[in-house]
């Protein structure tokens, strides 16, 4: 039994991969730790249980790393993604970071495989986690449980008390019943807010109630909103959020990675009134899907559909959900809801508009449309051949910007600049810092592992002296 | 193969894992998955018995329950295994044994153990049980040399025979390619793999037999298994040579081969059976079949039963025991024999068989999204 009325060194806010890196840190440094964990133990972790690797800088070979991926390559692909939106230092400090927090997972018990097939372009880049994110939790859990890291699970933060930005306590609510805890230091690892639909609300209009949130529904910001409300700086753009496009059948919550299709580039994509409205063929996918989030999120009703043919049917994986088939354009149109004549219309229209050329999923092919607006810029082939094959999408929301400003030692920086004595903060609810736009294969669990050790380093240090 | 609600929940599973992929190197199944995009009942039963039961991608499956997907490919895999077990099993209709296998194994090891004890007593005189025999061809006069090796030699060939035919049938309904040449080299493989468990190992980090915490613990005790009935096995087939090629009956002495290997192979069949017993015992419960469980029980306390009457039979051979202890152990072991193609034990066939499958398409293919 976890006594509630101790005065711990360190609390951690969150259970995901930032949480119990900064946990394992701190109590090796010979702190008492706490870790709160809002969902119970088999859904624990966070977003970290649906990510599978981390982006890590490497001068030469590197257990499954292949190559090398020097520290200025890494910065060049975050400036290019970010457009610039990062803290060139922290930036840098994670970068640099990022080899000894790789091996310092690895000696902690974390199993790491080669890259996925289908991911093969990642191995000079990514180690990834054999099994995933949520056996890498596991490790890490198991690691902290040996070395005395004291977690509750279903145990939700509410809110922290803090004067003049210092921490003093949390209020909590562990399995149902209320209390306060004391600690000497604090780490948020807590997660962004996409999971708390009403705050999306605020932002994206009722149209938020349609998105499907791809991780955890724990996600509820409360710890971010209690640090902003409490004198916390804030960072990143409360408005954006990472979303792709999702089959609409995935469950509201944690459906993860197996709900994302892959089958806009081959479709002609159309929304509610039957109209398309936008090139789905612009480039390759791995450089699109994360903008047909957004698309998607501004027609009506928030949903689209992918209409192909039984000629492009085998160019992309199946999703977890089986394609619809009809023998007829109208039909299909009928499964959906939607206005068949006007359907048939469109896709008349858009096959009038393909010119002849050799497909090739593969890679940027002639096959285009030409006059057609918008126009499909490749893999545009007519469709015309049954079974005609449909899928409706909807925005899958992956995780939100905004957060709390720190410095180089996870303190979070107060409005006025300064930084709080015994705040720290880790993960998501701080990546802003240095992933202010757009994404970057593996870098949340780099910057979970990188600040989730300095947090919970500093925030040792601090209870201890 | 029959499509059945496990063929099904097999089928809704594996598509959420091809579209997911996270668990791809932990086994030979998930590369197998990902060389197709749809899956026949066939496929299923072929991935069924590529599934060592490891249960490393039900500890880090983000589906498994509580999750709505409810993923359990371990328990699924168990309970559609099986089915292939019942499916294949020759003679016809002899498949319905593997449904609850623990009862019926058990029943047939009472009723071989009677047997045995029944027939020595009304064929020779009941108080040859009870008195003490030694010198050579002591075990003989309990039971004759020729009746011990006919029966035993009878349900041994049966034993063979009945799963060689299971292999076929199994290798014919799962499509495996027999047009292209076998190489030795996917022979050599999937002798490997079978050999060292390859796949409870995981490269040296063992498996999740425990909890979700890797180790190396099955993996050893099954070998210690494994080996020890291989080593009995050794033991008997020596001590036949010996005994009808250079005429020298058993008993032999400690230090003499068939005693030797029986020794070390019983002490391992002994070690690795009861471990194997503790490790279902403590284990996560949550990847288990419970359907399945009875029948892995019976064949783990029949081969430790196997090598206990064996070893105490070893022990007490000079005195007044034993006679019924041979009698029980050749009861035990004829038992065993008339059991295995009914039992758990032809998952070693089947598995086998599903690694050199596995091995074959390794050589010829790319898997899709490449």
């Amino acid at each position: 039994m976890v006594d509630l009325t101790h005065n711990f060194d360190v609390l951690v806010v969150g259970g995901g991969n930032a949480a119990i890196c900064a946990a394992i840190t701190a109590r090796e440094a010979g702190a008492s730790v706490l870790l709160l964990e809002h969902a119970p133990k088999p859904m624990r972790g966070g977003n970290s249980r649906h990510t599978r690797n981390m982006r890590v800088m490497h001068d030469k070979p590197l257990s499954v790393l292949t190559n090398s991926y020097p520290e200025e390559e890494y910065f060049q692909d975050l400036l290019r993604v970010t457009a610039g939106n990062t803290d060139e230092k922290l930036a840098r400090l994670t970068i640099r970071q990022s080899t000894e927090t790789f091996e310092w997972v690895e000696e902690r018990g974390v199993l790491f495989q080669p890259s996925l097939s289908g991911t093969l372009g990642l191995s000079a880049t990514n180690a990834f986690f054999l099994g995933g994110g949520k056996a890498l939790l596991n490790a890490l859990y198991n690691t902290a449980a040996r070395k005395g890291v004291e977690v509750l699970y279903d145990t939700e933060v509410r809110d922290l008390i803090v004067e003049d930005g210092f921490f003093t306590g949390a209020k909590i609510v562990s399995r149902g019943f209320p209390a306060t805890v004391k600690a000497k230091s604090v780490v948020a690892a807590s997660g962004g807010f996409q999971a708390n639909i009403p705050w999306m609300k605020e932002y994206w209009g009722p149209g938020a109630e349609n998105f499907i949130i791809r991780g955890t529904p724990y996600a509820q910001g409360r710890i971010l909103k209690s640090l902003l409300a409490q004198g916390a700086a804030r960072i990143g753009d409360p408005t954006q959020c990472h979303a792709i496009a999702l089959d609409a059948r995935a469950p509201q919550f944690d459906g993860g990675i197996a709900t994302r299709l892959d089958c806009v580039p081959f479709c002609v994509v159309l929304n509610n009134n039957g109209e398309r409205f936008y090139d789905e063929g612009e480039d390759m996918w791995p450089k699109r899907y994360a903008i047909w989030g957004r698309l998607i999120a501004q027609q009506p009703d928030q949903i689209a559909y992918g209409f192909l043919d039984a000629k492009a049917e085998k160019a992309f994986m199946p999703s977890v959900f089986p394609a619809i088939k009809a023998n007829s354009i109208a039909e299909l149109a009928g499964h959906f809801g939607l206005d068949a004549a006007k359907v048939e219309n469109t896709i008349r229209e858009y096959n009038a508009t393909v010119r002849p050329g050799t497909f090739n999923g593969q890679k940027l092919d002639d096959c285009r449309t030409e006059g057609l607006t918008p126009p499909k810029s490749h893999w545009a082939q007519t469709i015309d051949t049954p079974p005609f094959i449909g899928y409706p999408l909807r925005p899958g929301i992956t995780f939100t910007y905004l957060g709390v400003k720190v410095d180089e030692n996870a303190r979070v920086l107060m409005d006025d600049g300064k930084p709080s004595a015994n705040m720290f903060a880790a993960g998501e609810v701080m990546a802003g810092n240095v992933l202010g736009k757009g994404y970057l294969a593996g870098i949340g669990m780099t910057i979970g592992s990188v600040f989730g050790r300095i947090a919970g380093k500093e925030a040792a240090r601090y209870a201890r002296n | 193969m029959r499509a059945t609600e496990n063929t099904a929940e097999a089928r809704r599973t594996i598509e959420i894992c091809n579209a997911c992929r996270y668990c791809e190197t932990y086994c030979a199944v998930f590369p197998a998955m990902t060389l197709q995009r749809a899956f026949t009942d066939e496929d299923l039963g072929y991935f069924a018995n590529l599934c060592h039961n490891c249960k490393g991608c039900y500890q880090a499956c983000q589906y498994a329950p509580p999750h709505e997907f409810g993923v359990n490919l371990p328990q699924t895999f168990a309970e559609l295994r099986n089915e292939t077990y019942e499916e294949y099993a020759w003679p016809n209709g002899s498949g319905r044994l593997f449904e609850r296998n623990g009862t019926i194994v058990s029943l047939a090891a009472a009723a071989a153990i009677a047997f045995v004890l029944i027939a020595i007593m009304a064929l020779r005189s009941p108080g040859i049980l009870y008195a003490p025999q030694t010198g050579p061809g002591a075990f003989y006069r309990i039971v004759p040399w020729g009746v011990m090796t006919a029966f035993a030699g009878a349900a041994f060939i049966y034993a063979i025979v009945a799963m060689a035919i299971g292999a076929m049938r199994f290798w014919k309904d799962t499509q495996s390619d027999l047009s292209g040449p076998i190489t030795l080299k996917a022979l050599a493989r999937a002798l490997h793999d079978a050999a060292t468990l390859r796949y409870l190992g995981n490269d040296g980090k063992g498996c999740n037999d425990l909890d979700d915490q890797y180790s190396q613990t099955r993996r050893r005790l099954h070998h210690l298994m494994a080996y020890g009935f291989l080593l009995c096995f050794a033991a008997t087939s020596v001590a036949t040579v010996y005994d009808h090629f250079l005429n020298w009956p058993a008993p032999y002495p400690v230090l003499s081969w068939p005693v030797m290997l029986g020794t070390f192979g019983g002490v391992g069949l002994t070690v690795g059976t009861i471990g194997l017993i503790w490790v279902k015992i403590v284990t996560d419960p949550a990847p288990v079949s419970r359907k399945v469980a009875g029948g892995e029980y019976a064949l783990l306390t029949l081969l430790l039963l196997a090598a206990v009457t064996g070893l105490v039979l070893l022990a007490a051979r000079e005195t007044a025991a034993m006679g019924i202890l041979l009698a029980v152990h050749l009861g035990i072991i004829l038992a065993l024999f008339l059991a295995l193609p009914y039992s758990k034990f032809v998952h070693s066939v089947y598995r086998s068989a599903a690694l050199l499958k596995a091995a074959i398409e390794r050589e010829r293919n790319k898997p899709l999204g490449e």
